[in-house]
């Protein structure tokens, strides 16, 4: 009874699964490096430096496919935000999962080819891609090489304000994930939005 | 044209002026330093004719000639550096014998017994706050002390001339690095200096120290008595060197809430309660940045609180849904 839509083509999965890795590893090693202490030791402090800085250098050149892949393929159409009438669409769908889905009201934004993504999907995907990855690999390469943007560009001082970008930034995205990974389940099934993700196949209700 | 021009040749000779008032002004200053704020100074011009830089010269009174000679580089004593050092208000005889004052020097005094800091420094109640009796006891244990002879002496890091307190001052926390670290390097880097003390080929401290993550800048940062010298309360900076085994090299021992470095580096600044509020380490806040030790504990907060909103959202958003899902079913 569901009918197909091809709508995750086989880079986007790919993309996908090893982004997922990254920054899973990423966020887990950060929080333990965040909060490490002599007495407890999550992940022992060289190696979660260590896993975070390839992780995060892997999760850079990963971002470049993606960029690629939205540049040269229509995937990239979907992130296209339309400014006008934003708000009124993010409300509607915002409405929609706070009380018209539990009373199996029909989605306002229904999955079709020309429409991936429901506009909070849109926005957050836009929002997480476009700006919070791209400022958290900047301001990460920037911990790495801290010489040469720091003191020959900045002056030391930026050192610290990069780092509290890297880690709030890092932080929003830990949220993002959770949100994400949740509002994934809201699918025809528990399981079929991940299901697409593995098939590349959309399941509608 | 002449209306432009004027303007400008205005211009050129008022800048040369200032100039040369500055000038003026700078090079008596410059005077003024040696000669009037070191009550010693002139006196200890007599040494400093020949031991102030890499040259000297006297009448050789059998040939008649006058002669130039090389001075060997441990005799010879910066005025600048001394007139800056903490001993800067000192005769060159305070501690030298009178005897120096003909030359050539007479050869008993090569053998010279010379001060060593607690023999001016202990007991004195002025000097109380340095404790160099505790000072002096923890450079005896360490390996410093127990792994060479008497000829290791406090002067084989604190050259007297140049000393100069750099911890207790309000220089930043780099400078302090530097200048610590450029006193182990000063024998540890260079293998004739290390070679005085023992017949070992010097390690190398690069190849040594690589498995710390970002070596070249744990180096600028910190310093090395951090890991390899005990810490102690009763003294800002720890002297009792440990031998390498027992140095540091667990990361979360600085890199935690309850940095090591807040017991050493940053000890003093700490003490004299320059952080801010709402940072654990404030210090570290605003002078260098430590992963693992700069939290902000209302940021921390924050965060905790806005997870707590995330999962109490999700959480409610899916009970709502089994309910849902069940009363229709
Ligand atoms: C365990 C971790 C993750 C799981 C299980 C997961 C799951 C999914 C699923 C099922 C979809 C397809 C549904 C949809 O298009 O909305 C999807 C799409 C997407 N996810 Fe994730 N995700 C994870 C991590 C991430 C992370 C860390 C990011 C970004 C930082 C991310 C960004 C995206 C984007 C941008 C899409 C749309 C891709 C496209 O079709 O162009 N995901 N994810």
């Amino acid at each position: 009874m569901a009918e197909k839509l091809y709508l995750y083509p086989k880079w986007v999965r790919l993309w996908h699964a090893l982004n997922a890795i990254f920054i899973l590893l990423l966020i887990i090693t950060g929080i333990s490096m965040q909060f490490s202490k002599p007495e407890f030791g999550f992940i022992r402090f060289d190696i979660a430096v260590s896993i975070h800085n390839i992780a995060g250098m892997l999760l850079t050149a990963n971002y470049l496919l993606f960029l690629t892949g939205n540049f040269f393929t229509s995937n990239g159409k979907y992130y296209k935000l339309t400014l006008k009438g934003l708000f009124q669409r993010l409300t509607k769908q915002f409405i929609y999962y706070t009380i018209g889905i539990f009373r199996h009201e029909k989605p306002p934004f229904p999955v079709t080819k020309e429409r991936k993504f429901n506009p909070l999907q849109q926005f957050t995907y836009v929002a997480a891609m476009y700006v919070l990855v791209p400022i958290v690999f900047i301001t990460g390469w920037a911990l790495l090489y801290p010489e040469v943007l720091f003191t020959k560009v900045l002056g030391a001082s930026g050192l610290k304000v990069n780092d509290f970008i890297h880690v709030i930034v890092g932080f929003f995205l830990s949220f993002f994930l959770f949100v994400h990974v949740y509002f994934c389940t809201i699918g025809a099934t528990f399981v079929s939005n991940f299901k697409s993700m593995i098939t590349g196949y959309h399941e509608s209700h | 044209m002449h209306k432009n021009l004027f303007p400008l040749s205005n211009v050129i000779t008022k800048g040369m002026t200032v100039m040369v008032f500055f000038l003026l002004i700078t090079s008596f200053q410059l005077d003024d330093k040696t000669k009037k704020t070191f009550k010693n100074a002139e006196s200890n011009e007599f040494c400093f004719k020949c031991h102030g830089q890499s040259k000297y010269s006297y009448n050789n009174t059998e040939s008649g000639h006058h002669v130039f000679k090389k001075m060997y580089s441990e005799a010879i004593v910066d005025r600048d550096l001394f007139y800056e050092s903490n001993h800067r208000q000192f005769k060159c005889t305070d501690c030298h014998p009178e005897d120096y004052d003909t030359f050539p020097h007479p050869g008993r005094l090569r053998m010279e017994t010379k001060y060593l800091c607690i023999d001016c420094h202990g007991g004195d109640p002025k000097y109380a706050k340095f404790n160099f009796e505790k000072i002096e006891s923890e450079f005896q244990e360490s390996v410093h002390s127990t792994k060479h002879s008497q000829d290791f002496t406090c002067w084989m890091c604190h050259n007297p001339h140049t000393y100069k307190i750099s911890t207790r001052s309000q220089e930043k926390i780099k400078d302090i690095v530097a200048y610590d670290n450029a006193i182990c390097l000063n024998c540890h880097a260079d293998i004739t200096k290390y070679q005085l003390l023992t017949d070992k080929v010097i390690p190398n401290i690069v190849r040594k120290h690589e498995w710390l993550p970002n070596q070249a800048l744990h180096f600028k940062n910190v310093r090395c008595i951090e890991c390899h010298a005990m810490v102690n309360d009763s003294i800002l900076v720890g002297h009792n060197i440990k031998p390498k085994s027992k140095a540091v090299k667990r990361c979360v021992e600085c890199h935690s809430t309850n940095s090591l470095l807040m017991a050493s580096l940053y000890k003093f600044k700490v003490q004299e309660g320059r952080s801010k509020a709402g940072f654990y380490n404030g210090v570290i806040m605003n002078e260098s940045y430590v992963i693992g030790a700069n939290r902000n504990y209302y940021l921390g907060i924050l965060s905790l609180l806005m997870f707590g909103f995330v999962f109490a959202g999700i959480a409610i958003h899916a009970t709502m849904r089994i309910i849902k899902r069940k009363n229709n079913g």
